[in-house]
């Protein structure tokens, strides 16, 4: 298992080479000069020039990666072009709303779709199943930033029950944490919930037709430890690989959801940088996401062997 | 199923905070917060900044009128070549040191390092000389109506007086202390880009005895603290607005209005008597509009009325302008634009000045940017115009920053340069020739589109020179007369946004900046 590791952690390091070659060309590539920006309207062609020189923006498009990825393998992501920050401590204090958000998202996904998915197996053809497959459907077509200002319209404004937008820390207090968390979670979590539980629902559909859950309803036990003990775990794997790429893709979702909802997290700071041209923030935001992804990747291939004794690496 | 749903209703109503302190004023401004240096950019968002912490020698009233501000008294010699500046007593700056006539002179230079006007002002300049802790001299070489107008400006860059180790900083490197002098104190330690902004009431400020007026007079902060919320959605803000979770939105977008009017406990106010114009900017250096003959024709197929329907829509924000100086300053005119220029399209006149121009169908570049939506309907409506006066348009669709860094290109429209664009100005900035930047007609020295008149910047010469106010009126009609031959840009009108505020938020200042001093919860 070890070296298995070891190999896929090695392989990382030419996707990121990639990553980091094409987001610093296609940044380059993009209209727009981050010097203009930071100078503002009323600036003339020598204040724009003067601020290009200090970010080293006139030198040569060769001499400026070198830098980059010099800095990069030592572990120097830059500073900012704007915020007169580091780029790792900006990321750094992005990085608690964005997790927050991840992870509850996760947790409500998961908690709602696998249950729907069996249930819907259970009853295939039944009105349950439809509806649950409809509401699959729903989540697929409706964009996370609908469902959000919807929720938002009813839950903030009519009823009052929850905040319309912002992020408390867990350390300024439990309540107020998960209070707003509700709702952007809620949103970003219907896509998933419809993605998974439809895995969910095919995966058991597959396994609710094996020789062992005719043997074991045969022994006489009950369908709820059929269901939990003999079908779900023998359907894990596919379930499992979906919710993994459904975190990947959470990494698209919190651009949205945290723009709508007002959330600190890494993916307002990625909306804001790609506006503004910041490319050191931009550059080490993307190649942090690349990371993560790798990473889901390889999690989710070694959870298979937990899961299913015959899968060994 | 439904004592389930109270459960969870009265476990929700349960963790909400507690009311919050009356004293805190949470406001989403027109931007997010990102620099702090308002001499380093001229953002606007920087500039107001600028006015929460700093403090500046003069400013201007609610009349438009430049006001001694952190000054007791100034005097000016018989000979108008020298300006004594004293400083009122008590001021001093967050760091409890006081205020200094050395602090002074080191940002009237740091200033006048980067800003148009301040480097005009500067080239006046013979020297500074201080005369003690709170008097200082300005010499000049030659008499100038600048410096009261100079150091008085309104909008970016301000002069903003910061202590002396701080206003050393080289201009072109931003600063890395946040020490001012002014009615709020920015909390640095609390300062999130992409979150927040914290100032809080600097409870040594020493107010000025008048009444506020504009920029001028008293600046007392009645609030303890003031927060800039980023919140880049217009909806979500307008939403936590109605929520009470906001007291105060900057500039709200216009097609949300009647949203904010059906609420019975939000309020719309137009803080900015004069508003906001908006420009057609000529590229003057390529064809066509290397020929005044056809910017004149553009001028002629032009009308207000037009652009401001289709951007702004509700007659209530927006006021057709006769004038090149905006509607209700100072320069104000209609000389030169007689015969319903910029009121009435005349398609007639337009077709027989491109006729004149010898235009030859090369066609307009012109940038249309989509992003911002004050913006985003100017160009088609300029298209639709210059078409019917008989032009070709080719209108280039592009978000602001592209546009902002493409229109710094000198390249022919054939090779990624441009012909054309639309802007808006804030009435601030451009209320005589000197500071109304599109004016400068210094060729490659002016800004971006780079119109070359030498009569032109006579005219603005003169201004700069001159200190009587009835002749300054006069050499502004003058500019105004001879951009009518010489067109740099047209004007389009002007429009107005109004702030959205809780009602239980009272004393808003009007002026043409958002400021939060003299500002209140009830």
């Amino acid at each position: 298992m070890l070296p298995y590791i070891g190999r896929r952690l090695l392989a990382t390091i030419p996707v990121m080479a990639v990553v980091a070659v094409f987001v610093f060309l296609l940044l380059r590539l993009t209209a727009g000069d981050p010097a203009a920006i930071i100078a503002g309207d009323n600036a003339t062609a020598r204040d724009v020039a003067q601020i290009r020189e200090r970010l080293g923006l006139d030198e040569p498009l060769v001499r400026q990666f070198g830098i980059w990825l010099q800095r990069i393998l030592r572990g120097d992501f830059g500073e900012s072009f704007f915020f007169k920050k580091t780029v790792a401590e900006l990321i750094l204090a992005r990085l608690e709303p964005t997790l927050a958000l991840a992870a509850c998202t996760l947790v409500l996904a998961v908690s709602m779709a696998v249950p729907l998915g069996i249930l819907a197996a259970w009853k295939r053809g039944s009105w349950i199943d439809r509806f649950v497959m409809g509401l699959s459907v729903l989540g697929f077509s409706v964009p996370a930033f609908v469902i959000g200002y919807a929720l938002m319209y009813l839950f903030a404004i009519q009823l009052a029950w929850l905040p319309v937008q912002g992020y408390q820390r867990i350390g300024d207090g439990f309540g107020g944490f998960i209070q707003r968390l509700i709702l952007p979670s809620f949103a970003l979590a219907v896509i998933y919930v419809a993605l998974i539980a439809r895995i969910t629902r095919a995966s058991v559909l597959e396994v609710l037709n094996a020789d062992h859950v005719r043997t074991a309803r045969a022994k006489g036990l009950s369908e709820a430890p059929v269901l939990l003990r003999h079908v779900l775990r023998n359907a894990a794997v596919p379930i499992v690989t979906v919710i993994g790429f459904g975190v990947a893709l959470l990494i698209g979702g919190v651009v949205v959801t945290e723009s709508v909802f007002s959330i600190p997290g890494l993916g307002r700071l990625t909306v804001d940088a790609v506006l503004a041209r910041d490319y050191p923030t931009v550059q080490a935001v993307v190649l942090l996401f690349s990371a993560v992804y790798v990473l889901i990747n390889l999690l989710v291939d070694l959870t298979y062997t937990f899961l299913d004794p015959r899968i060994r690496y | 199923m439904r004592f389930a749903l109270v459960i969870i209703a009265v476990f929700l109503t349960s963790v909400v905070p507690p009311a919050r302190a009356e004293t805190t004023l949470r406001v989403v401004m027109h931007s997010d917060l990102k620099i702090v240096d308002p001499i380093w950019t001229t953002a606007y968002i920087v500039r107001n900044h600028g006015y929460m912490i700093y403090d500046t020698l003069f400013a201007m009233d609610a009349k438009g009128e430049i006001k001694p501000q952190m000054l007791d008294r100034y005097e000016v010699s018989g000979d108008k070549l020298t300006y004594t500046l004293t400083l009122r007593d008590g001021l001093l700056w967050h760091d409890g040191k006081p205020v200094t006539s050395e602090d002074c002179v080191a940002s009237i230079k740091r200033w006048g390092a980067k800003d148009s006007m301040g480097q005009k002002l500067l080239s006046f300049v013979k020297d500074f000389q201080v005369v003690n802790a709170k008097t200082f001299k300005i010499l000049l070489k030659e008499p100038t109506g600048l410096v009261l107008s100079a150091l008085g400006k309104p909008s970016s860059n301000v002069p903003f007086m910061m202590p002396k180790r701080v206003a050393e900083t080289d201009p072109n490197t931003q600063i890395s202390e946040f020490v001012g002098s002014g009615p709020f104190v920015f909390k640095k330690d609390e300062w999130k880009p992409g979150d927040k902004a914290v100032y809080v009431k600097f409870d040594k400020y020493k107010p000025r005895g008048e009444a506020p007026s504009g920029l001028a007079g008293a600046k007392i902060a009645k609030v303890d603290r003031v927060e800039w919320r980023a919140i880049p959605d217009h909806q979500t803000a307008i939403n936590a607005l109605l929520a009470g979770e906001l007291d105060y939105i900057e500039s709200p977008p216009h097609d949300l209005y009647p949203v904010l009017k059906a609420d019975a406990n939000v309020r719309l106010a137009n803080l900015n008597p004069l508003g906001n114009q908006y420009t057609f900017r000529y590229n003057a250096l390529h064809k066509p509009f290397d020929n005044p003959k056809i910017r004149q024709a553009v001028m002629w197929a032009f009308n207000q009325e037009d652009f401001l329907k289709a951007v702004i829509g509700d007659s209530q924000y927006y006021k057709v302008c006769q004038s090149l100086f905006p509607c209700g300053s100072p320069m104000a005119s209609t000389k030169g634009f007689e015969g319903g220029l910029l009121v009435e399209s005349n398609l007639a006149k337009a077709r027989q000045l491109l006729k004149e121009g010898g235009y030859d169908g090369t066609p307009v570049v012109l940038m249309h940017s989509t992003d911002l939506a004050v913006l985003a309907n100017l160009a088609p409506v300029a298209k639709s115009l210059m078409e019917k006066a008989g032009m070709k348009v080719e209108m280039q669709s592009m978000d602001w920053q592209t546009l902002v860094s493409r229109r710094a290109k000198k390249d022919p429209p054939t090779a990624g340069g441009w012909n054309a664009f639309l802007t808006s100005w804030v009435a601030g900035d451009i209320l005589n020739p000197v500071m109304m930047g599109f004016l400068n007609a210094s060729c490659d020295k002016a800004m971006f589109g780079w119109p070359c008149d030498a009569e032109m910047e006579k005219i603005r010469d003169q201004f700069a020179r001159e200190t009587e106010l009835a002749k300054q009126k006069a050499l502004a009609e003058a500019s105004q007369l001879r951009l009518v031959q010489y067109p740099t840009h047209i004007p389009l009108g002007q429009w107005y946004g109004a702030v959205a505020v809780r009602k239980n938020v009272q004393g808003m200042m009007e002026a043409p900046v958002t400021v939060f001093w003299n500002v209140e919860i009830k």
